[in-house]
């Protein structure tokens, strides 16, 4: 089986300091991966080369048997890439149906031609709010929100734009654990409908329960990559984290 | 209602507007009506990428002085014809010169146009005030240019004697009143145009662009096509409002076009009336259009700008949504007490 996002051997670099270096990594269609590492380690940097918000200096990206280098980030989010932010940033002047609506317009209309009536968009963004639970406030505007709501409508937004892989970053950071719980069943029911998810988190129990496979970054390096349990036994996975 | 609706509604009101100036019969109204007219453009225009794409443009007077600068460079060639061109093309100039003045802002509309293009490509990797200072240096550049371009008229200014009367289709009118049509026109385009952009998807991704680009770009969104749109769109439309102006004062030097009054005014009237619809700078560019033109009749003209200042700063303070975000909210504020 192909891999649907080939990462081969990038590099970042932001003057002197080096974030990212010569990192590989290959996610299979419909997996749940899990990434993890300490801060500072270029998890965010990673993310933001694989979808385009940065370019990566060396190595390149090929997303579903494609390279996809040098590609803005919306040109991406058309090919099916699709991602939430670590601090949610949602569009404030706008109600959440329609911060849902710009995906739809933006993206599903580019990959699919104009197909869908108002109607439709209006019965589409309804859909997506209901399934992350947030229906009832459709024509508020995001700042009635709270921590947990805006998460969730960070996560329905990248739906939105029906992508094959969702890039999660750190998207149960500051929540309760019944607030993790809840994003975690989102997270494996978008996973269930066939979206490839790549989870970043600090939440280890989070992490542990969600990934099939545990990617770890130190220090803009990949050190292991594998099955979950094995890799937290990995020692230089242990002295990463907790020292020596 | 739809686009067609609301023009018809619109040009209803510019009709009403034509019926009572009519009515007073008084050439001054024209006059007055035709700056009042003149702001709403620049207005709207400033406020497609200030109100709706958060980029906030001290260079409207560059493109306005583009707009007039290229009318008053064409009527400079009609001057030169036949020194610059042999006999048997000149006659056929000759019946094309002089342009008349729809053809002039068209003209006018493609050079800021243009112009707001190039802006958009150099400018808009900056953001935030740093976006406002480049706008703000493209003007002087662009001032300095004209000051020294002999052709139309260098520092000195250029003349340009407009006719007494018109003749259209057998009636003879006064010239201010035709070119006082011609912007009532070029005001419902405007609007017309602005209100389409604001319910459109090109409106929802400008006011993505306004919200955060970087969220903008991962829903999808081509947010530098988008603000060249934008930046183009506006341009045009303040190099239009600017095209017909040598004729209306008569005189025109690089002091009044690139003039710190259209910058002000039109960044002002969207803030004051609401930058998120097109009914702000509407409002603004009447209320403030009218209280400059009755303060230059009652006291002076030079209190115009302090007027702008005083209302400016009053509103950022009570208001910073402006006349509409204030209606809104008390309405907001009736409905669920």
């Amino acid at each position: 089986m192909s891999a649907l996002l080939h990462v081969d051997n990038i590099s970042k670099r932001f003057g002197g300091f080096v974030a990212l270096d010569g990192v590989d990594l290959e996610v299979q269609p419909g997996e749940r991966l899990g990434l993890i590492g300490p801060n500072g380690s270029g998890k965010s940097t990673l993310v933001n080369c694989i979808c385009g918000t940065l370019q990566n200096e060396s190595g390149s990206v090929s997303f579903d048997g494609r390279v996809i280098d040098g590609l803005a980030a919306h040109q991406r989010t058309h090919r099916g890439l699709a991602r939430s932010f670590q601090l949610p940033r949602p569009f404030h002047s706008m109600s959440l149906a329609d911060n849902l609506r710009i995906p739809l317009l933006y993206t599903v209309h580019a990959r699919k031609g104009p197909l869908r009536s108002a109607g439709d968009l209006d019965a589409r963004c309804h859909e997506l709010l209901d399934m992350v639970g947030l229906l009832k406030k459709a024509k508020q505007l995001p700042r009635d929100l709270t921590q947990v709501e805006m998460r969730k409508l960070e996560l329905a937004r990248a739906m939105a734009a029906e992508p094959k892989l969702l890039i999660a970053d750190e998207s149960m950071a500051g929540l309760s654990h019944s607030e993790i719980d809840d994003i975690l069943e989102l997270l494996v029911r978008m996973n269930e409908r066939g979206i490839t998810v790549i989870l970043i988190e600090h939440i280890m129990s989070a992490v542990m329960s969600f990934s099939q496979r545990l990617a770890v970054l130190v220090s803009g390096k990949k050190i292991a990559d594998g099955k979950p349990e094995d890799v937290v036994q990995n020692p230089e996975v242990v002295k990463a984290y907790i020292g020596q | 209602m739809n686009g067609l609706k609301f023009s018809a509604i619109a040009i209803g009101v510019g009709l009403v507007v034509m019926a009572f100036a009519a009515w007073l019969g008084l050439d001054y109204f024209y006059f007055a009506g035709y700056t009042i007219l003149q702001y709403i453009v620049l207005a709207t225009a400033w406020n497609i990428l200030g109100g709706y794409c958060g980029y906030v443009n001290f260079g409207s007077a560059a493109f306005f002085a583009m707009g007039a600068y290229s009318s008053v460079a064409l009527h400079k060639f009609d001057g030169e014809i036949d020194t610059w061109f042999p006999d048997n093309i000149a006659p056929l100039l000759h019946a094309i010169f002089p342009l008349p003045i729809p053809i002039l802002i068209l003209f006018g509309g493609i050079v800021s146009g243009i112009a707001g293009l190039g802006m958009g490509y150099l400018t808009l990797r900056l953001r935030g005030s740093f976006f406002a200072i480049a706008t703000l240096a493209l003007a002087v550049v662009l001032q300095t240019l004209v000051v020294n371009w002999d052709f139309v008229g260098g520092s000195r200014g250029a003349y340009i004697i407009r006719p007494e009367t018109i003749v259209i289709a057998g009636f003879e009118i006064n010239y201010i009143i035709y070119l006082f049509v011609l912007m009532l026109i070029l005001a419902v385009i405007a609007l017309t145009t602005a209100r389409a952009i604001e319910r459109s998807q090109l409106g929802f991704g400008f006011a993505t662009i306004r919200d955060d680009e970087l969220a903008a770009e991962a829903s999808g969104v081509p947010t530098l096509r988008l603000k060249l749109i934008a930046t183009t769109l506006s341009g045009a439309f303040m190099g239009m409002a600017g095209a017909p102006f040598p004729y209306y004062i008569g005189y025109l030097q690089p002091a009044s076009a690139f003039s710190l009054d259209y910058a002000v005014n039109s960044i002002a009237m969207p803030m004051i009336g609401g930058t998120t619809s097109w009914i702000g700078p509407l409002v603004g560019s009447v209320l403030l259009g009218s209280l400059q033109q009755i303060a230059t009749v009652t006291i002076s003209s030079a209190v115009n700008l302090l007027i702008v200042g005083i209302l400016l700063v009053t509103f950022v303070i009570i208001a910073p949504n402006g006349l509409v975000g204030l209606t809104q909210e008390h309405w907001r504020k009736r409905r669920r007490p």
